[in-house]
């Protein structure tokens, strides 16, 4: 009896312990971000005056209007579109072609399938920017300098997710697969009947993983794209950083700093419950 | 609906022959049981006749027609699976009709037959819901449905119950039988349980290492074993088997008789043997001797005799009938 009060006592304490930790865990993550908020609403003399402000002005509809349709190089909704169709582009590129070679290699017997299996599995160990000069090389011979197959495709194949895919699809009992071919199934209608919807929360895991990395794409946009329409927002930060004597526009680069958090938070609130079951749990 | 045909079928994979050379000649709406030890072959056999398992050599015909190289879906059969194989993400409905869509069966037909497979299996208040939802025997029944609906020519079943609690699979065992006489539908069910198998089956198989060795009626098999495995597998507790000579046989190598064939007395008959321990299971008792030279008899008696004591000598006798002689071979004499 006394033991037990003594654990729910523990427990609560702990409780108030673990959720003060937390919160301070979250207040000094959201600092920085608090204040560049609060920069992107102030004008420009107030950022640059010392002490800098910690609460948001008056100025938030006018420095994002500026920030969206104006920008410094080119405007950010421009940007937005091109780092939202590279992000898109590239995760569902990489969804669809894993999902496809990893149903490959586990499900048909064809010559030479484990020594795809491990070509596929070396290509993990080299990240992009190992290869990224002979891929600059391929991608300007095709004339794709400045276009968005020039921005997805080098990026769209993924030995990650192909392996994920693999080891998920391994554990799907071979009964399953037996069932269905007793029913008549072909092998792509138990691709999309079965296995597909049966990787839902894995594909939507990886969608928002995907995206992220898709949307934080830096050195090979900045390779790629030397014309300012072309830019991704995540580039276009830093581009915006004035050259010389020009005076930064403080501002309008925080205010784009914020909207290029504002997709990949959106993806992730939307996909969160699919998200956190395909991380923790695989329904079968 | 259907007759099947094995004709002298055999399997290697690779090099490790599993399968060697079986014939069965089904006749249409008969409910066969194969039966035997884990390991002999008899999973493999199953799935040779749905097509999920290459056959090496021999023939497979489902009425008359040679089913060897034909998929799966096109031998018309429907399998029940040991671990159901349920589609995890359908709802039940989806499941049974799976099989139906991918035939392109019209909507309206694929919705009959559910509701009259779902109605003959129980299964109608749990049509919305996913396999998870639902317990091992509604499982079951889910799988069952699932080959109800197809209408197929030949049913198999591989081990279908052993998943379920003893109490269950009584339960489902008389109910598989039921729907077997209501549907007539010639029945291939595999399981290593022999009371599923004597009391299932009209005809069934034991198989041993790859070989049918005996292919018969339930009671035949049981009072007529043929070989000396047969004789040890059906049956518990299992057949005594004893060397023919200490019994006075002359001819054979091993003579075996059933527990229930044996008697118990104080007054000599034909061989003295000491009590070891009694199991009395209420109805019946099993005694449990121990021969001279060390062998283990056992002795199944009505459970109203008097409980012979641990330790006490008696006498163990039998009628010659009784006696099942096997010869070297392991072959019935
Ligand atoms: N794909 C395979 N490759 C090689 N050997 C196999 C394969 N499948 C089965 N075997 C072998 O064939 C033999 C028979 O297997 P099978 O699954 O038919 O046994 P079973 O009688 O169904 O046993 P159980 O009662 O345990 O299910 C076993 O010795 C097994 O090791
Ligand atoms: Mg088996």
């Amino acid at each position: 009896m006394s033991d037990q009060r003594g654990m729910v006592q523990r427990r609560g304490l702990g409780h108030w312990f673990t959720h003060l930790g937390l919160i301070i865990g979250v207040l000094f993550i959201f600092f920085p971000i608090w204040l560049a908020f609060v920069a992107s609403t102030v004008t420009q003399p107030e950022i640059v005056r010392p002490p800098m402000p910690l609460l948001p002005g008056g100025h938030f509809i006018e420095n994002y209007s500026k920030a969206l349709f104006a920008g410094v190089n080119a405007p950010v909704a421009t940007m937005m579109l091109n780092s939202l169709i590279m992000a898109l582009g590239i995760t569902i590129g990489k969804i669809v072609i894993s999902l496809t070679s990893a149903f490959a290699i586990v499900y048909f017997r064809f010559p030479g399938r484990t020594v795809f299996f491990w070509l596929i599995f070396l290509t993990l160990m080299l990240p992009v920017e190992v290869r990224i000069v002979p891929t600059y090389e391929v991608i300007a011979n095709f004339g794709m300098l400045n276009s968005y197959s020039g921005l997805i495709f080098p990026l769209i194949a993924s030995a990650t997710a192909t392996f994920l895919f693999r080891q998920f699809f391994l554990t799907v009992p071979d009964e399953l697969t037996e069932a269905a071919r007793v029913d008549g199934a072909s092998p792509m209608q138990f691709f999309f009947h079965i296995l597909l919807p049966m990787s839902r929360t894995n594909i939507a895991a990886l969608f928002v993983i995907l995206f992220i990395y898709g949307w934080n794409q830096y050195l090979w946009p900045l390779l790629i794209t030397t014309d300012p329409s072309m830019n991704t927002i995540v580039m276009g930060i830093k581009q915006m950083f004035p050259s010389g004597d020009d005076l930064a526009d403080w501002p309008v680069i925080m205010a784009t700093s914020i909207l290029a958090m504002v997709p990949p938070v959106i993806v992730v609130i939307s996909m969160q419950k699919l998200f956190i079951r395909g991380l923790v749990d695989s329904e079968k | 609906m259907a007759t099947l045909t094995l004709d002298n079928v055999r399997k290697s994979f690779g090099a490790t022959d599993v399968i060697h050379g079986v014939n069965i000649e089904v006749t249409d709406g008969e409910f066969i049981v194969i039966v035997g030890p884990s390991g002999c072959g008899k999973s493999t056999l199953l799935r040779m006749v749905a097509g999920l398992e290459g056959i090496t050599s021999g023939e497979i015909r489902i009425d008359g027609h040679r089913v060897n190289e034909a998929e799966p879906m096109e031998r018309n059969i429907a399998m029940v699976f040991q671990n159901y194989a349920l589609y995890p993400h359908m709802s039940v409905f989806d499941n049974m009709a799976y099989g139906l869509k991918i035939a392109k069966t019209p909507k309206d037909e694929i919705a009959a037959r559910v509701a009259s497979a779902a109605k003959l299996l129980q299964l109608e208040p749990y049509l919305q819901r996913k396999p998870r939802e639902l317990s091992g025997g509604q499982r079951q029944r889910v799988a069952m449905g699932r080959a109800i609906v197809r209408k197929p020519a030949v049913f198999l079943f591989d081990e279908p119950l052993s998943n379920l609690d003893a109490k269950l699979r009584v339960q489902m065992r008389l109910e598989i039988k039921q729907l077997q006489r209501e549907l007539g539908v010639t029945s291939l069910y595999v399981t290593h349980d022999q009371v599923e198998a004597m009391t299932l089956a009209d005809r069934m198989i034991v198989m041993n290492a790859g070989v049918a060795d005996q292919i018969g009626k339930p009671l035949e098999v049981y009072e007529n074993p043929q070989t000396e495995f047969v004789a040890g597998f059906i049956g518990s507790p299992a057949t005594n088997f004893m060397p023919a000579g200490s019994v006075g046989v002359s001819v054979g190598k091993t003579v075996g008789i059933r527990p229930e064939h044996i008697q118990l007395t104080d007054t000599p008959t034909r061989l003295k043997a000491r009590v070891a321990y009694c199991e009395a299971l209420g109805a019946e008792t099993l005694v449990h001797l121990r021969l001279p030279h060390g062998q283990l008899i056992t002795v199944r008696q009505g459970g109203h005799l008097p409980l012979p004591s641990e330790g006490t000598d008696l006498w163990l006798g039998w009628h010659d009938a009784a006696m099942m002689v096997f010869g070297a071979d392991g072959r019935r004499i």
